[in-house]
Formats: C-alpha cells, structure tokens, sequence
C-alpha cells in the first residue's frame, strides 16, 4: 500500500509544473499507469479526494489509463502485447521473453486546467 | 475562463528514479556493489544475508548491510553477529525503502564508505508489492522466496519477481518436510521471469551458499569491468 505516497509525488509534481499558469484550477490529471507498475488504481483513486485537499488540485479528476505489458520477442523478431501477467510468453510462438519494452509505466501524461485571472491577464499582455 | 491540456509527461517516482541514478553512479565509482534483496516477511532474507556476510567476511572481502524495517533494531543485531558493518533503516509504518533513506544512511556511518567496501546489502522491508517500484541504484534486485511460502509465489507477486535480476529459494532444508514441489516453484519463476538465475539454499546447512558466493563475484567483476 504506497497508493497515498504515489498520489502525493503526483500533487506536487502538478503543483510545481502550475507555477507556469498563475492562478490556474486544475480540472483533470492523467496518469498512464502500466499493468506492471505494483500500483492498484482503485487506491490510487480512494487517496485522491484526501492528497488534493487545500491544493490546487482540490476537486479535480483523477484519470488513469492503464498501459499493457510489452515485450520484445526474440524468436519473432517483433514487439509482442502480452494479456495478463502470469506467463511471460509471446502470444504468437510461445517462447519466453525476458525483454521487457512497456508496462511499468508510472507518469503524468497531462493536467486539464481552467486559466486562471492573473495567467488571462498575461495572455492578453502578450497579444 | 478558458480551458487547456498541458502535457506534461512526467514520470510520478522522477525525484527517487533521480536520487536512485545518482547513487548507482556514485556506488560504480566507489566500487562497491549493491544489492537490494526483497521478499515476504518470514522468507529468511535476515539468515540468508548473516550467512552470506560471514562467509565472504571469511573469503577476506570488504561487505556492509542496511536493513530496512518498520520498527526495531532487532534485524541490525542479527546481522551484526556476522561481524559486519550493519546499520539499521526504521521506516515508521512506509512499506519500502526508497533511494532518499538510502542515500541518508550511507552518511555519517561509523567509519564505513562506500569506497571502502567491495560488497554493500540492502534487505528491504518484507513486503513483496510496494519495492518494486522503488529504484535505490542497485546493480542486481534479488527477489527471494522460502519453500514453506507456495511455488506460485511468483505468479501472485509477478510485479515483483518480473523486476528481479536474480532469485534465491531459501530454507531448502526443510523443503521434503513442507512437501516443497521444486519443479513447480522453478516453472514459476521462469513463467514469469524467463531465464532468471535462481539459488536453492539452507542459510543452515550452507546447501547453494557456494554458487551463491561465486554468482557475487563473477556479477561484481563483471560490473567492474563495464565501469
């Protein structure tokens, strides 16, 4: 269960990156979480209203797209998308692979934010 | 008000990935190489490594342990029997350890530095879900595993057992007792990490400590030579 520091890293890696749009509300975060990254995106979720209050992130949505596991099959000479992860098998000739290309992916992919005054403000300066 | 998607791109762990990159080039350039053993709690990682401390002890290398537990020293104290450097990581109630304890433990550790040791041991906390995914700059992740836990401990744990370089089946010793099936614990490990170097021993009787030891050399000869 580290779910709480995992969504804690998140708020604040979203906080840091919204220094760039003063007074910004964030609306939406997506994440890209990969199916061998040990993360149970349920606890992900249950954390979320608790590690965003007081921040800027409070009341904003949680977003999770699951990536899959990916490995490179030696004997196919191809990347291979495996179903589930109790055999680590290519789907196509059933040889073991070791190489893995995708999956344990844990990232922000993007934040959907309402502009806030002070950023509007700046943009109407610019143009 | 106007709405807008910044990408951003950015791995969630980026801050312990970062530490954990730095330490692993600051442990290449001392020489000294790491490993982090990770299992349930009750494997035996804590015999295992006492065993394993002691006898490169005797083959006249330099090896030194952190211990990642909850609470108590109890673990250090253990080790420590084995003559070795041991200091003891207490994470209050977090399920892992991360590379920040770890780079905050290598300091102002009574008279060891990493330049001064050839072989260094993290034992994580016993817990087979939450380290795998922290990076503490290891050069080899050992995941270990005892014959009274279940052969298909690897397919209820493939997160793990999939990130490990190495795999060690301890308490070998009383494997006939616990009706230990080995061809299905070894069919296990491949299903989910094919071709993965595994160890049978008995921190006990010493059963495997041999191939054990010499995998410890060759893999840290091999690493200093790439260095």
């Amino acid at each position: 269960m580290h779910e709480l520091s995992i969504v804690t890293s998140v708020v604040e890696s979203v906080t840091e990156s919204l220094e760039d749009y003063p007074g910004a509300r964030v609306q939406e975060v997506r994440l890209r979480v990969g199916v061998l990254s040990a993360v149970v995106v349920d606890s992900l979720e249950f954390c979320w209203g608790l590690a965003t209050e007081g921040t800027p992130l409070e009341g904003s949505k949680l977003v999770v797209k699951m990536v899959p596991i990916v490995m490179h099959c030696a004997h196919c000479a191809a990347d291979v998308e495996l179903d589930g992860v109790q055999s680590f098998r290519c789907p196509r000739c059933d040889e073991p692979c070791s190489d893995l290309r995708q999956g344990r992916e844990l990232e922000i992919e993007s934040i959907e934010i309402e502009d806030g005054a002070a950023s509007e403000a700046a943009a109407i300066q610019v143009e | 008000m106007t709405t807008r998607i910044v990408e951003l791109r950015r791995g969630i762990l980026k801050k312990n990935d970062e530490l954990a990159a730095s330490l692993r080039r600051r442990y290449t350039s001392a020489g000294v190489f790491v490993l982090n053993l990770v299992s349930s709690p009750g494997t035996g990682k804590t015999a295992f490594l006492e065993r394993t401390l002691r006898e490169l002890l005797g083959q006249g290398a330099r090896a030194a342990a952190l211990v990642g537990d909850l609470e108590t020293d109890n673990d250090a104290r253990r080790l420590a029997a084995s003559g070795a450097p041991v200091r003891q990581i207490n994470t209050h109630g977090i399920c892992h350890l991360d590379a920040e304890m770890i780079a905050k433990h290598i300091e102002g550790w009574d008279g060891v530095t990493l330049s001064g040791l050839d072989y260094l041991f993290i034992e994580n906390v016993g817990n087979l879900v939450c380290p795998s995914s922290y990076d503490l700059g290891e050069a080899v992740r050992v995941a270990l595993l005892s014959v009274t836990e279940g052969e298909d401990k690897p397919l209820k744990y493939p997160t793990l057992f999939n990130s490990a370089d190495a795999a060690v089946i301890t308490k070998m010793d009383i494997a006939e007792a616990c009706g230990f099936d080995r061809e299905q614990a070894l069919k296990s490990l491949n299903e989910i990490r094919p071709g993965i170097r595994i160890f049978e021993t008995s921190a006990k009787t010493g059963a495997g400590m041999s191939e054990w030891l010499a995998f410890l050399v060759e893999a840290r000869e091999k690493r200093e030579s790439l260095a």
